[in-house]
């Protein structure tokens, strides 16, 4: 919309320069516009709109993986998904860890981040080695955790062992409990630099003359970081805490590679069910359904962020 | 330096740098320790005794070999890079440039591609391209993460061209240049930085990216490094080869530790464009 209103004013004099031209120039212009924007055009088109299109009608078909559309079935796949005996648990386990890798990861990164805000000696150092994890492949990380967690070679059981705090080997990833945080701990670790980040930007661009006016008034430390850096903070917490949320829901590689869902399909997120809808059931049909549903929740939680956000910039 | 500041520097120094110390110990810790793993002697690895690259062979013997799953990989990362760029660049330039019927559409459903998850996606996308006859193909595969990168490649490419002064173009096209000239002469190289700050990121989301390839390509020949490593943990004949996998891990990490500390800048710039108007 804002385009619109700008290009306008700025176009005219072109106009107003060419007038003896007897073609219609815009015309042209909007022509050669179009050819601009056809390659997005046709990606957009045939990668995003046409799936979108597709996952819609599978979800209503019976659609096996090996023999393909064998027709509408609606509802079929939807109360299939309902009746799925990993489903709610799938659901429950991806909240759970949606909450807690939220908290924590948000938390530490906010302490990262005033950590590295003022200048000192060694500030960028900080900086530098508390993002590099960030420059991981999330895949990398996974696969580096794994051997790091694993009894055969981990060196973390050997070094609690040296120091006397453990006896005998850990399992990182034996139980439900101990998997979950050892993924958790995984995610902070490779995401808090990133977030850091986020809200260093932020922090960053709170004006000074704000905190020489607290100190003035006798402002404690807690009560200036209360007072002024947490609200004026608020976009920058709010764009980490989407992007927190969004990408904790559909988590898949963390979980597919260092607990494979186990132990007894305890750690089966829903991004997992799809994949073991699609190609071990084999069921397509139900992978759609499932994908469905979590375009639904996702879109219907961005917009009430979104909404939650402007209504909190209007105020 | 100011006295608030100088005061609480002071004040705050000492356990300032023992937390900060401690935690950069915890943050270097993994990645230090599997750079030492994958060369260090591990029993039931092919690096049993002394130091040494025993891993590194493991790795460049395994199934189709390290050379070719490096190949995959660098095969899918330059494409998607390459399609990212070419479409980006045309379509920031159309869409900062030129009126065109549907436009504003077009650029809000490039945009919505954020809003669906990629998993929702990629079941038809299986489909889509079994029917295109792009199934378990590299470049089918790179098609789909270019079309990934769009939304954050057209939104930078069509910032960096509205930081461009029309002026520049306008007596460009006086001279005679076509839009295609001025874009070719005038406007590249003034939107270098946003090229790179794309390809930059079209690249690492290429080489990292796990779920795509891991479903749209069944051949396992044709896996992408990442698949490869994570395959090799359940096919060494029952005895899971760490060793092997963290070597993989140190050729998965080198490129985009190495790229991002030499276009930090970029890197940086570049999300936080993203993250602030985003």
């Amino acid at each position: 919309m804002q385009s619109q209103v700008t290009d306008r004013p700025v176009a005219s004099p072109v106009r107003d320069r060419a007038p003896t031209r007897r073609t219609p120039w815009w015309r042209s212009r909007a022509l050669k516009g179009i050819g601009y924007a056809s390659p997005t055009a046709l990606f957009v088109l045939v990668l995003f709109i046409v799936p979108l299109l597709l996952v819609g009608r599978m979800s209503a078909s019976d659609w096996p993986l090996l023999r393909g559309d064998q027709g509408l079935n609606l509802p079929d796949n939807y109360t299939a998904v309902a009746d799925n005996a990993l489903f709610w648990p799938a659901v429950r386990f991806t909240l759970l860890y949606t909450v807690i890798v939220t908290v924590i990861l948000l938390g530490l990164a906010l302490l990262l981040a005033l950590m590295v805000q003022e200048q000192r000696p060694g500030v960028g150092f900080f900086r530098t080695v508390f993002f590099l994890p960030s420059a991981l492949g999330l895949a990398s990380a996974s696969l580096l955790f794994w051997g790091l967690y694993s009894p055969s070679i981990g060196p973390i059981g050997p070094i609690l062992e040296w120091l006397g705090l453990a006896d005998g080997p850990i399992s990182f990833l034996g139980t439900s409990t101990s998997a979950l945080w050892s993924t958790v701990f995984l995610i902070v670790w490779k995401f808090a630099g990133f977030y850091m980040l986020i809200l260093l930007v932020g922090l960053q661009g709170i004006p000074h003359d704000v905190y020489e006016a607290a100190r003035m008034d006798g402002a404690s430390r807690w009560q200036t970081f209360r007072s002024i850096t947490l609200p004026l903070l608020r976009p920058s917490i709010a764009l980490t805490l989407i992007l927190c949320v969004t990408g904790s829901l559909l988590a898949f590689d963390q979980f597919f590679i260092l607990t494979k869902g186990g132990p007894d399909n305890s750690t089966v997120t829903v991004v997992q069910l799809i994949y073991r809808e699609a190609f071990q059931r084999l069921d397509l049909g139900t992978a759609a359904a499932i994908s469905m549903i979590v375009l639904v929740v996702l879109l219907i939680l961005n917009i009430a962020q979104f909404l939650g956000l402007r209504r909190a910039d209007e105020a | 330096m100011e006295p608030r500041m100088k005061l609480t520097s002071h004040l705050g120094r000492t356990p300032y740098y023992v937390l900060a110390g401690g935690l950069a110990v915890i943050f270097m810790f993994p990645l230090v320790w599997s750079a030492f793993a994958s060369v260090s002697p591990q029993a039931g690895t092919a690096q049993d005794e002394g130091f040494g690259f025993g891993n590194y062979r493991t790795l460049l013997e395994y199934d189709a070999g390290l050379w070719q799953y490096l190949w995959n990989s660098t095969y899918v990362s330059i494409a998607t890079v390459v399609l990212t760029l070419g479409v980006s660049l045309l379509g920031g330039y159309a869409f900062a440039r030129f009126d065109f019927p549907g436009k504003n559409v077009l650029f809000l459903l490039t945009l919505a591609i954020l809003m669906v998850p990629y998993a929702t996606l990629l079941i038809p996308l299986y489909v889509l391209l079994g029917n295109l006859n792009l199934s378990n193909t590299l470049i089918g595969l790179s098609l789909v993460l270019a079309m990934y990168q769009l939304p954050f490649a057209t939104f930078m490419m069509r910032i960096s061209f509205e930081a461009v002064p029309r002026e520049l173009e306008e007596s460009a096209q006086v001279d005679g240049c076509g839009t295609f000239g001025a874009l070719r002469r005038i406007l590249l190289p003034a939107v270098k930085p946003g090229l790179i700050t794309v390809g930059l990121f079209a690249f690492l989301a290429a080489w990292n990216d796990f779920i795509a390839p891991l479903i749209l390509i069944s051949d396992s020949s044709k896996a992408p490094l990442p698949l490869a490593i994570a395959n090799l943990r359940q096919q060494s004949m029952g005895a899971i080869d760490y060793g092997a996998t963290e070597a993989g891990v140190v050729v998965l990490a080198v490129p985009c530790l190495a790229l991002f500390l030499l276009l930090q800048r970029h890197y940086i710039r570049g999300f936080m464009s993203g993250a602030l108007k985003g």
